[in-house]
């Protein structure tokens, strides 16, 4: 085993994780903080894929600013799926056999709109920085260490705009009424209600979000691999292994988790091959469900 | 009615409809209806776990895997006839169902629900990297030309799938009616109060988990004999998990009426579609099907008959 | 002084940094009247849920009947004959008033019993036990369609529906008007007659004084007076925790 490698597969798996949280975060507000089982979530990362593949295949813009732009579509998305969900589900008490049905049949109708729209060959974007590597981007491949300079770009954007996305939600989680809310309406509906605020209109605002983040999500991830409908399926449970591997509620502990995952993934395909690759997270997710469904800091 | 009479007149109906398909002189319904009738096998299965005790499985496709590659494991191995088959396929799915169900039962619906996702998936993982049963690649199961009685032999996997569905839909009405019932049902109203009433939740969820695997294990027992060469790609296929909630959760998932309903409306509605619609437009329609029943009959088709009936009593 | 048939010595729960039980002591002595007061967030539910299995206490010991029921799931300790009713009543919706009442006599009444029981035998007592409450008139009707204390009557209905040896009956009486409370410590007493050793924990102090014949008080946890209702009542500590507010 060499110890290149080695350090190879490590860093990759933690640019992987970083990403991965990206992902995984829609997850920890929506099944975390508010208990509704979203496993849509990966179909609509795959829609702000094709979003993002889009608007660069069409108007040449930058994937990243394509999520963007793409922010406030996903944002209503949500607040109308949740409205839907709550209406149906969550007011009449039959969130459980009906709730998840439901989300399930919005992943398959995500996923079957779009083979029927862009069919079921890869898709992947442009953009200058892609196919490089860092010390060839930056033009400076003689003052960086070697490991450093060779960072691949594909990765390493998706992951840093990840690491902002995830640190701008945790500030706005710690530091803003509405954050703090959003926190607070797992806990004790009654207290928030004594506060004025309404619980649905919390967690309205928060499964939206958790879908906004989808559309970033997804433009990070067309930057790393090529994408086609069917992909969704693998993420349902990456994203579920890291939120109960990082333990509910505990945005830190999804960071922790996705890093985890990441690296064990990618220390398993690099020394076991990329076949086994899909039983890691699924594998994961099993044993801590088994053995320690709190997760690592859950709550 | 009890169990004995209801059995026989059921294996009765089944007699009927296979001479009734023998008389049309063609292969193809033989074909089309071994499709509806395993669809009413999975649906029935999934409701036990599903609709009695309130548990979701998402992972349908992973126990009719299970069964269709025992099928292919005796194959090299030792071959075997397929009603010997269909057991081995109940045991081996069985005791499937009770390890995941051991792992996860303890835990609240959701993680159980993601729980079967999970093993969906490494269980195909498994598979693939399985050489014996062929892994990727595939592994033929040979369909032999005919068989004593039946003659052709889709003729006789139609018969077998038909036995399979007479067994299936038997089971579930007893249980509906036993204790075995009510303590599923309990389960699914509300399990704190059924633990305080004396109900061994676990058990009884370990019991619905193992059966509901069992079934959907022997629908897929004969399946590598129907489609001669099997693919993990074409049996852990969303189509079976879609199709199982699906046809449940339309039909109606309050007693046994439910899933064959779903699974004779839906499933002859989707083998009319795919010849004339591409097969992507029938998930399609599948899954807007399942949404819009969800949120507007959750009680499924036999619930607004049900509620049309009592309006319109006095 | 005879064996208690409950007896808690040293329980202890802690949710996180919360100590929501410190060192119960207590123990119930066969076909007594128990009531257990405290307020809000005292840890009275805490208390019945530990005793009962739904929650594991961390420290201390339960004994009920001779047992010892550490480790036992809430079904088995059901079947030991310790029953509880629900604070917020929790009736199986999908089946009738006298379903409900079935499912115990079926699990709980006929597993200790071992032998086969007859069908008739339990459509009987469950009969008995409609008319015992006074629902009798509604054991074809869905919880859905019950009254507040039709639902409580029920909640209890079930509960004796186990034949228990100890009720824990938590709040059974909260939101009820005057006589609807009476009709319910009736039925708490005549349950006592029938050698049923009751705990209520309740609100009501005018049910609670009529019922008990010891009162406990809980405070933030822990116990805080043990013995006669109207020595208790004039406990100055617990004047000051409990009645004062």
């Amino acid at each position: 085993m060499s110890l290149d490698l080695f350090v190879g597969a490590l860093i990759a798996g933690l640019l992987l994780g970083g990403f991965y949280a990206a992902v995984t975060v829609g997850i920890s507000i929506s099944f975390g903080i508010l208990d509704i089982v979203n496993i849509a979530h990966p179909a609509f990362v795959i829609l702000g894929s094709y979003i993002a593949y889009v608007l660069n295949a069409r108007f040449g813009l930058d994937p990243i600013l394509a999520g963007i732009i793409a922010l406030p579509a996903f944002y209503a998305l949500g607040a109308a799926i949740y409205q839907v969900y709550y209406v149906s589900f969550e007011k009449r008490g039959k969130e459980a056999l009906s709730g998840l049905a439901f989300f399930f049949g919005l992943l398959f109708i995500t996923e079957v709109l779009l083979i029927l729209a862009f069919g079921v060959d890869y898709r992947y974007v442009q953009a200058p920085y892609i196919d490089r590597s860092l010390g060839g981007f930056l033009n400076a491949g003689a003052l960086l260490p070697a490991f450093v300079a060779d960072l691949p770009m594909r990765m390493l954007v998706p992951c840093v705009m990840s690491l902002l996305m995830f640190g701008a939600l945790l500030v706005f989680m710690r530091r803003t009424f509405t954050g703090r809310a959003i926190m607070a309406v797992a806990q004790d509906q009654l207290a928030l209600r004594l506060m004025a605020a309404s619980p649905v209109r919390i967690k309205r605002i928060a499964f939206a979000i958790s879908i906004a983040t989808a559309a970033l999500a997804g433009a990070f991830l067309i930057i790393i691999q090529p994408v086609e409908p069917s992909v969704g399926r693998e993420y349902i449970g990456r994203v579920f292994a890291i939120c109960v591997l990082g333990g509910l509620g505990s945005l830190t502990g999804t960071l922790v988790g996705a890093m985890l995952l990441g690296v064990a993934e990618s220390l398993t395909a690099t020394f076991y091959g990329p076949s086994w690759a899909p039983a890691v997270s699924f594998g994961l997710l099993l044993l801590t469900l088994a053995f320690r469904p709190a997760g690592l800091m859950g709550r | 009615m009890r169990s004995l009479p209801f059995i026989a007149i059921l294996a009765a109906v089944g007699v009927v409809v296979f001479f009734a398909a023998h008389q049309l002189h063609n292969d193809y319904v033989f074909f089309a209806g071994y499709t509806v009738l395993q669809y009413v096998v999975l649906a029935t299965a999934w409701n036990i776990l599903g609709g009695y005790t309130g548990y979701v499985n998402f992972g349908s496709a992973a126990f009719f895997a299970v069964g269709a590659y025992t099928t292919v494991f005796f194959h090299k191995v030792y071959p075997l006839p397929i009603p010997l088959l269909v057991v081995a396929a109940a045991a081996v799915a069985g005791l499937v169902g009770l390890g995941m169900g051991y792992l996860t039962l303890r835990l609240r619906g959701a993680f159980f629900a993601i729980a079967t996702l999970a093993l969906a998936v490494v269980l195909q993982t498994l598979i693939v990297n399985w050489d014996l049963v062929g892994g990727s690649r595939g592994a033929y199961v040979v369909r032999p030309a005919s068989i004593p009685v039946f003659g052709s032999y889709i003729q006789y996997l139609f018969a077998i799938m038909l036995a399979l569905a007479v067994v299936a839909l038997a089971t579930v009405r007893a249980i509906e009616r036993s204790a075995l019932g009510y303590g599923f049902a309990t389960i699914r109203d509300d399990e704190l109060a059924a633990e305080a009433s004396g109900v061994p939740t676990l058990k009884l969820k370990l019991l619905a988990t193992a059966l509901s695997g069992a079934f959907m294990g022997m629908a897929g027992a004969p399946f590598p004999y129907y489609i001669g060469f099997l693919q993990p790609s074409s049996v852990f296929a969303l189509d079976y998990t879609v199709n199982s909630i699906a046809m449940p959760m339309i039909g109606g998932t309050s007693s046994w009426v439910g899933p064959l309903v779903g699974a004779l409306l839906l499933g002859s509605l989707q083998q009319i579609a795919t010849v004339t619609i591409s097969s992507a437009v029938n998930l399609l329609l599948v899954g807007l099907l399942l949404v819009t029943f969800v949120i507007v009959a959750p009680n499924g088709l036999i619930g607004l008959v049900r509620s049309a009936v009592a309006r319109k009593k006095p | 002084m005879t064996a208690p048939i409950l007896e808690v010595s040293g329980l202890g729960k802690r949710f996180g940094g919360f100590t929501a039980l410190d060192g119960i002591d207590l123990a119930v002595a066969p076909g007594e009247r128990v009531g257990l007061i405290g307020p809000n967030g005292s840890g009275k539910s805490t208390l019945v849920n530990c005793i009962c299995g739904t929650l594991t206490n961390e420290s201390g010991r339960v004994h009920f009947d001779g047992h010892d029921l550490a480790g036992l799931m809430t079904h088995e300790r059901t079947r030991l004959g310790l029953a509880r009713s629900f604070q917020l009543p929790r009736p199986f919706v999908s089946m009738t008033v006298a379903d409900n009442i079935r499912v115990p006599l079926m699990y709980a009444d006929r597993a200790r019993r071992g032998a086969h029981v007859a069908e008739g035998e339990i459509a009987d007592h469950c009969g008995e036990l409609l008319r015992l409450v006074g629902l009798a008139d509604r054991a074809r009707h869905y919880p859905r369609d019950l009254t507040q204390v039709d639902m409580r009557k029920l909640e209890l209905a079930r509960a004796m529906a186990v034949e228990p040896k100890l009720l824990i009956a938590d709040e059974a009486m909260a939101g009820l008007s005057g006589s609807e409370v009476n009709d319910i410590v009736n039925l708490l007493i005549t349950l006592n007659e029938r050698g049923v050793t009751v705990v209520l924990i309740e609100h009501i102090m005018s049910a609670v004084m009529r019922f008990s014949q010891r009162l406990v008080v809980l405070v933030t946890g822990r116990k805080i007076a043990d013995g006669r209702p109207d020595d208790v009542i004039r406990d100055p500590e617990v004047e000051r925790a409990y009645l004062g507010q």
